[in-house]
């Protein structure tokens, strides 16, 4: 044994692993620093949000192997509560907004994840979906949402106090910030030893049982955690948008988000990135093109198409593929 | 006029009738979707576009080709659930050995599919389809006035259901059935043509769908929509009852439609979501189901 440790090939590997990662990092974050000068910020806002809805979805189904059909229900909430708060007090700032209906969330997701991780697989869906259902009911029949036509004239106001949001610039900004502190604490997640005990749960549930460990506290916790996320989401849209509609709280979110993720790669920490920011372009361009009325038609032949050819999404086709040639 | 717990006797009946039929369409689509999921482990988010298609086929029908309401229920079903066995053969078996959210994922994409190609056609305002002259009219029982057609319904679906039923647990193909999804490599090995049975099952599952989209057009507004809305409910219906029992699923569907019908006379701000809540009291209560057997 020798005292000054070399450093075995696995450990090199790892290593330069970590700084590739980390590299990437730092060349994407200064690609979204400079991206508002090139594209237009609303539209960059609205990617962002959708992206860290479905990297949180992307915590539950790609590391916890829960699919989740029930997803629109936090992003609503969160959403909801934010926009309700900010637009009744006048005085709280867009921080503290958005601080209020991530807690919301964060509730609502643990009550729905207790009772969703009673069930498996397949129930596991469909109780998801039937509970985020009642909210959408909840949501049309409260006074307080404004019904059909959603919560509108949300003021942006000041971040603590002192920077207003009103200019698209900083509000940018402010949501890259948002986006970021979500990403990281996925990041952190997955490559935590809580992270690995997930993914063994997602490999073979029955085995993580008998090594003993807490199967449904382990579920519970990822799904709270991928709710408050999904809420954080909500929760920094509806400032972004000044508005708070049901369109966030129907099923076909729940769908849309499933599609993110699985078209850019489920499992993967940039698969949902770059997913949200395919299907949201996608949306935005159908919009305003011929094809604007076929939209939910396109979103479900890609679904068809993802499911039955192109299961591992763009991120993890692209990881294969370098795997396989520069190995 | 009798009254209970302060409602007038019609209205009371007559809500729970409405009940009874939202029931009988809830036992026919779980039952679809428990048949379908017990041989090809999948849940068939198509379903409620099926069942859609089922009542727009009828109506079309009707309007371009002059097929009678009679026609229809019998020619649609076999129609529709021609297309599943197509849907089953060339892109479910594909996924049939992966993991089975796949299936949901597919199926959801096709319902996607489905409603908005229609949506583009027919826009989502519904339609009517017009009761067939044979049950117009209706009977006055004393207490309440029960429409004809109403009553049709109800025994079709009662009739449909127990025929299921029947074939399923008292008939050597429904015997295969039983096997198949208990053990469906066994079964091949036995040179049973087990690929055949899932095409078929599927088939059925879907044709139950459609019947049941006949037998709603003349009662709700024909529209894209009206599958999708009505099949979260039925997936609550099914996370209720457990997919394990036939039995199991014809009697949780009549009974959430009687309980979403009471609810109307009593609450009727709920009644949108009763089922949802007993769905949150049964997974308290009874985690498996109250006919399931696996969690």
């Amino acid at each position: 044994m020798s005292a000054t440790q070399t450093l075995t090939p696995a450990m090199q590997r790892q290593r330069n692993a970590r700084l590739r990662r980390n590299t990437l990092y730092l060349v994407l974050i200064a690609i979204a620093l400079v991206a508002p000068f090139v594209a237009y910020p609303v539209f960059l806002m609205k990617v962002l949000c959708f992206a860290l809805f479905a990297c949180a979805f992307n915590l539950l189904l790609g590391y916890a192997g829960l699919l989740s059909f029930g997803h629109a229900a936090f992003l609503a909430t969160g959403g909801y509560f934010t926009g309700i708060m900010l637009a009744s007090y006048p005085g709280l700032t867009p921080e503290l907004g958005i601080l209020i209906g991530t807690l919301a969330a964060v509730v609502l997701g643990t009550f729905f994840g207790v009772l969703a991780i009673r069930r498996q697989g397949i129930y596991f869906a469909m109780v998801t979906l039937a509970l985020a259902q009642l909210m959408f009911f909840f949501f049309i029949q409260a006074p307080f949402t404004g019904g059909e036509d959603g919560l509108h004239g949300v003021p942006r106001g000041e971040l603590f106090g002192l920077i207003s949001l009103s200019d698209n610039l900083s509000m940018y900004y402010f949501v890259l910030a948002v986006f970021v502190i979500g990403f990281a604490i996925i990041q952190r997640t997955v490559h935590s030893p809580y992270g690995q005990v997930l993914k063994a749960i997602r490999e073979n549930e029955p085995r993580a049982v008998s090594l003993g460990y807490n199967v449904d506290a382990y579920k519970l916790v990822a799904f709270v955690l991928s709710a408050g996320l999904a809420g954080l989401a909500g929760s920094t849209k509806t400032v972004v948008f000044q508005l708070a509609s049901l369109t966030d709280a129907h099923w076909h979110m729940s769908g849309e988000v499933i599609l993110m993720t699985l078209l850019g790669g489920v499992g993967t920490l940039f698969g949902p990135l770059v997913g949200a920011g395919l299907v949201v372009s996608l949306q935005t361009q159908l919009a305003q093109s011929p094809l604007g009325n076929w939209v939910s038609v396109i979103l479900g032949l890609i679904f068809v198409i993802c499911v039955l050819s192109f299961r591992s999404g763009i991120v993890g086709e692209v990881q294969k593929m370098v795997r396989k040639n520069f190995k | 006029m009798t009254m209970i717990f302060g409602v007038p006797l019609a209205v009371f009946m007559g809500q729970l009738m409405l009940g009874l039929i939202n029931g009988a369409f809830y036992a026919l689509l779980s039952l679809g979707l428990a048949v379908i999921f017990g041989l090809l482990k999948i849940v068939n988010f198509a379903h409620g576009a099926q069942y859609m298609l089922g009542a727009f086929a009828a109506l079309l029908g009707l309007q371009y080709l002059g097929l009678n309401y009679w026609v229809a229920l019998l020619v649609v079903p076999l129609v529709v659930g021609g297309l599943g066995m197509l849907i089953e053969r060339t892109l479910l078996r594909r996924i049939a050995h992966l993991d089975h959210l796949y299936g949901l994922l597919l199926t959801f994409g096709l319902a996607l599919i489905f409603e908005g190609t229609l949506i583009n056609f027919f826009g989502v305002s519904g339609s009517s389809y017009p009761t067939p002259t044979a049950l117009e009219g209706g009977l006055n029982l004393g207490f309440m006035f029960l429409p004809t057609y109403r009553a049709w319904v109800l025994v079709a679906a009662l009739v449909v259901c127990l025929g299921t039923w029947f074939i399923i647990e008292r008939t050597r193909l429904g015997a295969y059935l039983r096997a198949g999804t208990e053990n469906s490599a066994l079964m091949q090995a036995f040179g049973v043509n087990v690929p055949l049975l899932i095409t078929l099952t599927y088939g059925f599952g879907v044709a139950l769908a459609a019947f049941a989209g006949v037998l709603a057009a003349p009662l709700y507004p024909v529209s894209p929509t009206m599958g999708s809305s009505l099949l979260i409910v039925v997936f609550a219906v099914v996370v209720i009852g457990g997919m394990g029992s036939i039995l199991g699923a014809i009697l949780t569907g009549l009974s959430m439609g009687l309980i979403e019908g009471l609810t109307k006379v009593y609450y009727p701000e709920a009644a949108n979501t009763v089922i949802f809540l007993v769905m949150i009291l049964v997974l308290l209560l009874r985690p498996s189901g109250l006919f399931g057997k696996e969690a």
